[in-house]
């Protein structure tokens, strides 16, 4: 199987134009100091879509999502070169500010991440530090955020208790209100069920196919398959290269290819 | 059923029933349109008949990609996989059915003006309305996921392999009897076999039926009628 004649391209893929581009990477290269982390990516992320990053440990995909809310700004040995365009500003040029961006480009991690206070407070955290609301709308939004996350029905009688003392997949879904309560226009989701249940992962993934009407999302995950059910385009990374990018049914189904179809098939990483 | 986590999922769960219940439903159609066509020399029912094909050959192949697709995004387990399974399955064999009907349809039209009074229109006829009998019975079974009412098609077959072999004693019959009636009888004893298979289709979807309710096969030898086709009958 791995002599199959599929046919090398370069490794930039060509960025899609069907759909309307709420993120535009072009000629992207990160360093970490002086490791060469991300190569020439190109890459246009479709509005309201969700696009899956896969590719082996290593690859860049969780560093591609980190530099779309400058994270790695915290960090002085970290750089990125190139563009990356939301809504036509280049969101690496050092004018940008980070606050707002991170108002509109909100992140979900790993593991989830409650602050030591009330499930309220949790999601009114980041309208309370941008925003001057008047309790009735931060009442509103919260609720709002809730609903949205599909945890609304479970918490709703004990929103002054401590969000710390919610399971692993409700701390998540709070998180992802957090998020969301903030109207952000891109949510970036780095392994967001790794610690999770299958059950609780279940609910996250379903929540994400809802959200897909509201956000554009990202979402970075080890797991091909969770890719396969949840993303309209995935994209493969390996070594830092981008090595191929499309509309996830042809990516599990027929990838151009090869190291991307030997990858899907588990005949590598 | 329990509803999935995701709701995405059951519904295209629920849309790949749909369409195999309504290839189900053309392919139903189809037979009793072209039975009537032979039977009432109708070329224009034929003819819709003919003209209804191809929408059971795209149905099966969309149900084929939709059920491909689910196998990629959605790694179906246990009895979710089993029915995007039988869903391939059965719609293979509807497309059959409806080959096989769109077969006696195109007999008819030849047959036309050749027309053989007597019983062996009424065997013909007889042999066809057991057909559809039993194809609305299995396709009921399978939208009522009922493993009894697939167990009583699967059974019932020998029906019409018993009744296909009378009309080929009878044919033959007339065929020795009048030499000018070969080419009539020949079509006639082909639109029989294609309601034979056709009922071979139907055990086959029964199959499938107890398959995706049980989780298990039926033996391999179902009860079988005589078979013209045997040189010693």
């Amino acid at each position: 199987m791995s002599q199959m004649a599929v046919q090398e391209a370069p490794s930039a893929a060509a960025p899609k134009a069907d759909a309307p581009v709420r993120i535009g990477v072009k000629n992207l290269d990160f360093y970490y100091g002086g490791f060469h982390a991300l190569k020439d990516v190109n890459m246009n992320f479709g509005d309201r879509e969700v696009t899956a990053l896969i590719g082996p440990s290593g690859c860049g995909k969780s560093t591609l999502l980190r530099i779309f809310n400058r994270i790695y700004s915290l960090y002085p040995e970290q750089r990125a070169t190139g563009e990356v365009m939301l809504d036509g500003r280049n969101i690496l040029s050092p004018n940008i500010d980070i606050n707002e961006l991170r108002a509109r480009i909100g992140m979900v991690f790993q593991k989830p991440t409650p602050f030591p206070m009330s499930i309220y407070d949790n999601c009114a955290f980041g309208m309370r530090l941008y925003e001057k609301l008047s309790k009735s709308e931060l009442d509103d939004r919260v609720e709002q955020a809730l609903r949205k996350a599909a945890l609304w029905d479970e918490v709703k009688d004990k929103l002054k208790q401590s969000g710390m003392g919610l399971s692993g997949g409700q701390q998540q879904r709070m998180c992802i209100a957090r998020t969301i309560a903030q109207q952000p226009d891109v949510i970036l989701f780095d392994e967001p069920t790794s610690a999770l249940d299958p059950i609780s992962t279940g609910k996250i993934e379903e929540l994400i196919e809802q959200l897909r009407a509201d956000f554009t999302i990202v979402i970075v995950t080890h797991n091909m398959q969770q890719a396969a059910r949840i993303s309209q385009y995935t994209a493969f990374m390996y070594l830092g290269e981008l090595i191929e990018f499309g509309p996830t049914t042809k990516i599990f189904m027929n990838p151009d290819q090869k190291r991307t179809l030997d990858y899907v098939t588990g005949r590598f990483g | 059923m329990t509803d999935h986590i995701s709701r995405t999922y059951d519904q295209e769960l629920d849309g790949l029933r749909r369409l195999v219940a309504e290839m189900g439903g053309l392919g139903e159609r189809m037979l009793a349109d072209a039975t009537t066509a032979l039977l009432r020399e109708d070329a224009k029912r034929a003819q819709s008949v003919i003209a209804t094909d191809p929408r059971l050959d795209e149905l099966q192949r969309k149900i084929e990609d939709n059920a491909v697709l689910m196998l990629m995004r959605r790694q179906p387990v246990a009895n979710d996989l089993r029915e995007v399974m039988a869903s391939i399955r059965i719609a293979n064999d509807l497309e059959r059915i409806g080959d096989l009907a769109k077969n006696i349809a195109k007999r008819s039209l030849k047959m036309q003006g050749h027309m053989l009074s007597g019983s062996a229109m009424g065997g013909i006829e007889a042999l066809s309305r057991l057909a559809q009998a039993q194809l609305k019975d299995v396709l009921d079974a399978y939208a009522q996921s009922n493993e009894k009412g697939a167990i009583d098609v699967w059974t019932r077959d020998g029906q019409i392999d018993a009744l296909e072999n009378a009309l080929f004693r009878e044919l033959l019959t007339y065929m020795m009897e009048d030499p000018r009636n070969i080419t009539f009888c020949t079509h006639l004893l082909f639109c029989a076999k294609n309601i034979e298979r056709l009922g071979d289709h139907t055990t086959n979807i029964a199959e499938t039926v107890h398959y995706l309710v049980t989780g298990k096969s039926l033996p391999g030898d179902r009860p079988k009628g005589d078979s013209p086709s045997d040189l010693n009958n």
